[in-house]
This record gives structure tokens, C-alpha cells and sequence, in this order.
């Protein structure tokens, strides 16, 4: 039975909770745009691209903060553009900020740069959620943009630290020659370097036969050449023709990169640290396993979603200082909290290393130490990078 | 299949004149493991539904509850002869859960669904479902029976359920993650860990405002990694034990003056812990390491690990007369 004053004490706390949610009351509109992107054309086609890549992750994101804000008199919209291979990402951009001076961006690192310098996003905070590219965490830094995707050199940071703790110290790689695998093998052997493996032949993949039928004969012999190595690296950005290489090589050598033991920000073999309920909610949102983007896009809208809840503001230029501020963590399902680094705007995060079928190691690696957090073991850390925007 | 019936006849015999018992739930395994706290060995393991969590006894100890996640059921187990008697309705993925003292209705965190489900467990109905925030986990009820409390790990807030109404009459904002949330000193005040935030909050329970925050630092070890879950307190509500998760010790904190006075390694993941009956012992589920490891309370030393089954994750006291 309830007493009269205890029934008062619950009435006042409504009252209290409800003039709470009244003053803080706060409406947050977020836009997701998607350039699309024709996909080059590869060997294999068992894997196609989802279509509603990343557009499902901010789905799930705005889900969880609807759900939080509802607690705060806080409401989250959202819309999104999917702007056509021809289409016009600046024209569709300006027409985002005029709703909203928050936007996640699932673009390549040449729109984001457009992105970044139109005028009218000098005040908004863009998210990149879908380019890796090393530049945009370097000297092509842009203060106005956070990067919640890991970059090309915190993946290859993950696998490299991998490699030393299994004294795979020997390596040879295999690349496309598109520029993204360029790119990406440039990353690793830089990475290799970095943590002191010894780096042997690279050779560019130049095949243009079907590798369905030719594999069995082909690989063996392109692979003959690299001499002896401890793994065999893979850089195919367009998951081209890696597939074919496992089990084909000269030598009998695990392979990684982009086939094998892969360097993720997310996959579906991940359920440690609670990521089995992220897992199922995404499922059964979209109907399939969350990827990489999925997750950088959901990582964007939850930081806006924890930086509103904690700030109780809406606007471009609170946000972005908080989530800039030691007061900021995001619960990102990967056993620690995750923050921006201050010096480029990259979201720490470990890096799941995987295969197939299961979760491999998760990077940092024990025994990978660094004085302020063992997460800046992977990617730009403050010295190496060349971005200076962000120190005025 | 006449095998298993005389191993069961056997442990009945044998459990008759045994001492008390910690039940481990082992989240991978599908059974819970029983400790016999005189030999500290196991004795009984008994199948389950899929992925059991949450475990506790009804008061009078006649039956266990045991959420069993993955089977989306709340499975009510005979302790004696380790026979599941019934599911109770529990809404979609049961993870945690809290018996009111009025010994009937259950509160129930829907870890996939948002919600807290309350059951009533002698008419085996929903009474209600309340909306909560994402992954609601923790949960407890005051002495009084007046407050429930549900924590949501994404949401990162405290729901304050009025017991009468099943309505939310506040919602208080914590660290990230919150795990598990205990009433303590006679109901005054609520604790809430927060796992990815690394803190325990305090909240006054008349105003249901923070009034204090207790932080953990254990040498050699990142702050990131020092994550609190579960705890419980000692007799009286001086101190609290808290498992710190991936840094594989047990805090010990002083719930007057809300200092940590000492840090004890035990296995790895440490999750949630039980004591016996006189407190005198602490058993902790260390999920990676697939074990509970003793721990002396008044020495504050670990005396021993048990191996269990894989991951496990929740304990329960039960004694045996």
C-alpha cells in the first residue's frame, strides 16, 4: 500500500522529471548522403555489396537514440539522400546543411574534401563514415569532419601488431592495381616497416583470365616467384580477385589482408562486449549482418546521440567540442570505451581481426603499450600525423 | 538412459547431508554448475535452456529461476532434483531479473526488446511491460518493495519503476553501460556500475540524485580495461565487493566513505559474484577463464578457483536445510 506521502513524493518526482524533460527539450536532425558508387567489376560475384549498405546503420543509430531521447524530452529525425554515380554531390550536400548542419557522410575521400570546404559547412560537423583513406586523417584533414570509420592505416597497424606477436616476421604481398589497392598496399608495407617485419617481394596482380577456372593453375606460379615468407598479404580493395588466392599459393602460407585474416571495423563473428545484442538488433533490422560501414554510420549517429544526451544542446559547434572533450565515450560494443582523437578528429577503436567463421585477436594486442591510450598503437598517433587544423 | 536416472538418485542421497551451495550459470554451456561450499567442488551439473544468465532463488529457496536468454524463457527449476518444472512467460530474451520481496512477481530485463517484463509467478502471467531504454540489464527492487530499478546498457540511464503503477517515475542519466543496480542502507540508496565508464554511481533514493561517484585505478593496468559489473555487499552494508571485469580483479570499497581500499586478482572477466551464508566467502564467475575463484573476506585473499562450465556469468547462494 502506498502512503499518501509517499504517493506525494512520486507525484513531485513526475512533476521534477517532467519540467526536466520540458526545459531540456531539445529536437536533433541528422542527414545521412550516400554517393553511390558503381562497383568495378570482379571475378566473383558471391558477395554482392548490400544496396542499403550504411543507410541501415543510421537507421539502427536514430532507433537508439529515439529510444534514450524519449527519457529527455530529446527527438531525433532523420533523412537521407542517395546521390547517383552522375548525380551532383555538391548540389545535394547544400540542400542537406540547409536542413541540418549535421550530416553523415558515406562518400569516397574526394567528395569528402568537397564536402568539408563548401562554405556553407564551415559551421556544420560532417561524419566520414566511408572513406579510409589515410590523407583525410593527414595533411588533408579538415576541421569540420570527424572520422568514425577505422582508416586504411589503423587496419594495418591491427594486422602488423598481429604478425610481431606471432613472430610472422617475413613478409610478401600481393596487390591490385587500382588505386585503392595501391593505396591500401601502401599502407601496409609502410606499416610493416613501421613495426620492424622485414618486407619482402610485392607483386601486382595483372591477370585479367577468370580465376574461377584458372586458380589451381595460375597462383601457384605467380606466387612461385615471391621466395619464402611467413604470410602472404593481400591488397584487393574491390575484393576482386583475393578469394582466389587461399590454398593456391607456391608455398603453404596463411594469407591476410584482404582475404584470410582480416583487418575489420566490424563483423558478424564479433559477440564479445555485448555486440551479440548489437548483432541482433541490426539483423533483425536489416535482414543481414552488419559491415563495416553499417557500423561507422551507427557509430556517427550515436556520438551525435551520446554527446546530445550528455549536453542537452543540438547545435554543430557544442557537439563537436564535446565529443572533442575527455568528458566524451562511446559504448561501441568492442570492450572499451571508444573517443575522438583531438589531433585529427579519428574515433579510436580497437580493430576485430577475423576470419570467416570467427573473431582471430582483437587489436591492440597485449603487450602493445602507448602513454596515453593503448588504442593510439593503431593509425595516425599525434607526431606521426600531419594534420595541424585542428591545434588552432 | 538408465545411467543419468541413478546418477540423479545418487547426488539426491548425497545432497541430503551436504553442506551449502553456490549455482553458476554458464552462459556457453547451457547448465548451471553446483558448488558444495564445504569441499568447494563441484558436485551437480544440470542442463538448462540456451544461454542461462540470471539466476536467483525464490525466499524460501523451493524453486530457482534462471533466465535462460537464448530460449526466451524464464525456466523454473525444481533445486532438488534439478528438474525444470515450468517456463514462465518473460518476454524476448530474458537476461536479468529481480524477485520482489513480496516473493511473487519477478521483474524482468528484455535485453533485445527495450522492455522490462513483470510476471506474476504463481498465476504465471505478465502483469506488465514496461518501456525502457536499449538492452535493459540491471535490476533490483528496494526492501520496501515501492521502487524497481531497470539500467539500460545503451541508453546508459536508471529507470525508476513505481512498483504500484508500473509506470517510470524518473529517469536518471549514468556512466556508459550500466551493468547491475543493488539497494542498499535500508533502501536510502541506490548503486549502479557502469562497465565501459568505469564507475559506480550513488544515488540518494528520496531525490534519485547522484551523490556520489566511485572511480577504480589498479596499477599497471589501462584505465579502459577496468570495468565494473557486478557487486554485492558484506554484512551490514560496510563494503562492497565489485567485479572489475577484463581486469580480472575484485574491488573492495568502503560504502561509507566510498574509497576502494584494496584490489584482489582473480580469474579473467570476472562478471558476478555470491556470498555464503555468513559472508564470510566470496565465489566470482570469471567468464574467459571458466572459472569462480574464492575469495577470504576478512583476509581479502583469493583461496581458490573452481573450474566450471564455459562463460560462466551469474551466481546464487542456496542452503541445504
Amino acid at each position: 500500500m502506498i502512503t499518501s506521502r509517499r504517493a506525494c513524493g512520486v507525484l513531485c518526482a513526475m512533476a521534477i522529471s517532467l519540467a526536466s524533460a520540458a526545459r531540456a527539450e531539445v529536437a536533433v536532425h541528422i542527414h545521412y548522403l550516400k554517393q553511390l558508387v558503381p562497383a568495378p567489376p570482379t571475378l566473383s560475384n558471391l558477395d554482392p555489396i548490400p544496396e542499403d549498405l550504411g543507410l541501415r546503420g543510421a537507421e539502427l543509430g536514430l532507433e537508439d537514440n529515439i529510444t534514450t531521447g524519449r527519457f529527455l524530452g530529446q527527438t531525433y529525425s532523420l533523412s537521407v539522400t542517395e546521390i547517383a554515380p552522375d548525380g551532383d554531390f555538391a548540389a545535394a550536400l547544400r540542400a542537406a546543411l540547409a536542413e541540418t548542419d549535421l550530416v553523415v557522410l558515406d562518400a569516397p575521400a574526394d567528395e569528402v574534401t568537397l564536402a568539408a570546404d563548401l562554405p556553407e559547412a564551415a559551421d556544420a560537423l560532417l561524419f566520414n563514415a566511408g572513406a579510409a583513406d589515410v590523407a583525410l586523417r593527414d595533411s588533408a584533414c579538415r576541421t569540420n569532419v570527424l572520422h568514425t570509420l577505422p582508416s586504411y592505416a589503423m587496419k594495418a597497424d591491427a594486422l602488423m601488431q598481429f604478425f610481431v606477436t606471432r613472430r610472422w616476421d617475413e613478409i610478401a604481398m600481393i596487390a591490385g592495381d587500382r588505386a585503392e589497392d595501391v593505396a591500401w598496399a601502401d599502407t601496409l608495407e609502410a606499416s610493416a616497416r613501421k613495426f620492424g617485419l622485414r618486407f619482402g617481394a610485392r607483386k601486382t596482380w595483372a591477370f585479367d583470365a577468370d580465376m574461377r577456372r584458372n586458380a589451381a593453375q595460375e597462383v601457384p606460379l605467380f606466387t612461385q616467384e615471391l621466395g619464402d615468407y611467413d604470410v602472404l598479404l593481400v591488397a584487393d580493395a574491390a575484393d576482386d580477385f583475393a578469394r582466389y588466392i587461399s590454398y593456391n599459393t607456391w608455398r603453404p602460407r596463411p594469407v591476410a589482408g584482404s582475404e584470410g585474416l582480416r583487418p575489420v571495423a566490424w563483423h558478424r563473428v564479433v559477440e564479445q562486449w555485448g555486440a551479440a545484442q548489437l548483432q541482433s538488433r541490426f539483423e533483425e533490422l536489416a535482414g543481414r549482418p552488419m559491415l563495416d560501414r553499417d557500423y561507422a554510420v551507427w557509430a556517427a549517429m550515436r556520438s551525435i546521440g551520446e554527446a546530445v544526451t550528455r549536453t542537452g544542446a543540438a547545435d554543430a559547434a557544442t557537439l563537436r567540442n564535446y565529443m572533442l572533450s575527455d568528458a566524451f565515450e562511446l559504448a561501441g560494443f568492442k570492450g572499451r570505451p571508444m573517443t575522438f582523437r583531438t589531433w585529427n578528429g579519428q574515433l579510436r577503436q580497437p580493430i576485430p581481426l577475423v576470419h570467416e567463421r570467427a573473431l582471430v585477436a582483437q587489436a591492440p594486442l597485449e603487450g602493445f603499450l602507448h602513454q596515453r591510450s593503448e588504442l593510439d598503437t593503431l593509425g595516425l598517433d599525434q607526431p606521426e600525423s600531419g594534420c595541424t587544423a585542428f591545434a588552432n | 538412459m538408465k545411467l543419468p536416472i541413478l546418477t540423479t538418485c545418487a547426488t539426491l542421497l548425497c545432497s541430503a547431508a551436504l553442506a551449502d551451495e553456490i549455482w553458476v550459470t554458464n552462459e556457453k554451456d547451457d547448465t548451471v554448475s553446483v558448488i558444495d561450499i564445504e569441499t568447494m567442488e563441484v558436485v551437480r551439473t544440470i542442463e538448462t535452456g540456451e544461454r542461462p544468465r540470471g539466476i536467483t532463488f525464490s525466499k524460501d529457496y523451493s524453486v530457482v529461476y534462471i533466465c535462460a536468454s537464448d530460449s526466451d524463457a524464464v525456466q523454473v527449476m525444481d533445486p532438488v532434483t534439478g528438474e525444470i518444472l515450468y517456463d514462465l512467460p518473460s518476454g524476448e530474451d530474458p537476461e536479468q531479473f529481480v524477485l520482489h520481496p513480496d516473493n511473487r512477481h519477478l521483474y524482468i530485463a528484455n535485453e533485445d526488446d527495450a522492455i522490462t517484463t513483470v510476471v506474476d509467478t504463481e498465476t504465471r502471467t505478465v502483469v506488465a511491460q514496461i518501456d525502457v531504454g536499449i538492452e535493459p540489464e540491471g535490476m533490483a527492487v528496494s526492501p520496501d518493495g515501492k521502487i524497481a530499478i531497470t539500467t539500460s546498457e545503451t541508453t546508459n540511464m536508471a529507470h525508476w519503476i513505481d512498483t504500484e503503477t508500473q509506470t517510470l517515475f524518473a529517469n536518471t542519466l549514468v556512466d556508459s553501460r550500466p551493468r547491475h543496480a543493488e539497494f542498499v542502507k535500508n533502501g536510502t540508496e541506490l548503486w549502479v556500475s557502469a562497465e565501459i565508464g568505469g564507475t559506480i554511481s550513488v544515488f540518494d533514493v528520496a531525490t534519485q540524485t547522484e551523490k556520489a561517484k566511485i572511480d577504480f585505478e589498479i596499477d599497471n593496468i589501462h584505465p579502459d580495461r577496468v570495468q565494473p559489473v557486478g557487486f554485492e555487499f558484506t554484512k551490514d552494508d560496510t563494503h562492497a565487493f565489485v567485479a572489475l571485469g577484463p581486469s580480472n580483479h575484485v574491488a573492495v570499497v568502503n560504502a561509507e566513505t566510498y574509497e576502494v581500499e584494496e584490489y584482489i586478482l582473480v580469474g579473467r572477466r570476472v562478471w558476478h559474484l555470491e556470498f555464503n551464508r555468513d559472508r564470510s566467502q566470496l565465489f566470482t564467475t570469471n567468464g574467459v577463464s571458466g572459472d569462480v575463484t574464492v575469495v577470504d573476506v576478512e583476509s581479502r585473499k583469493a583461496l581458490k578457483s573452481i573450474k566450471v562450465g564455459r562463460f560462466p556469468w551469474g551466481a546464487a547462494f542456496r542452503p541445504t536445510e
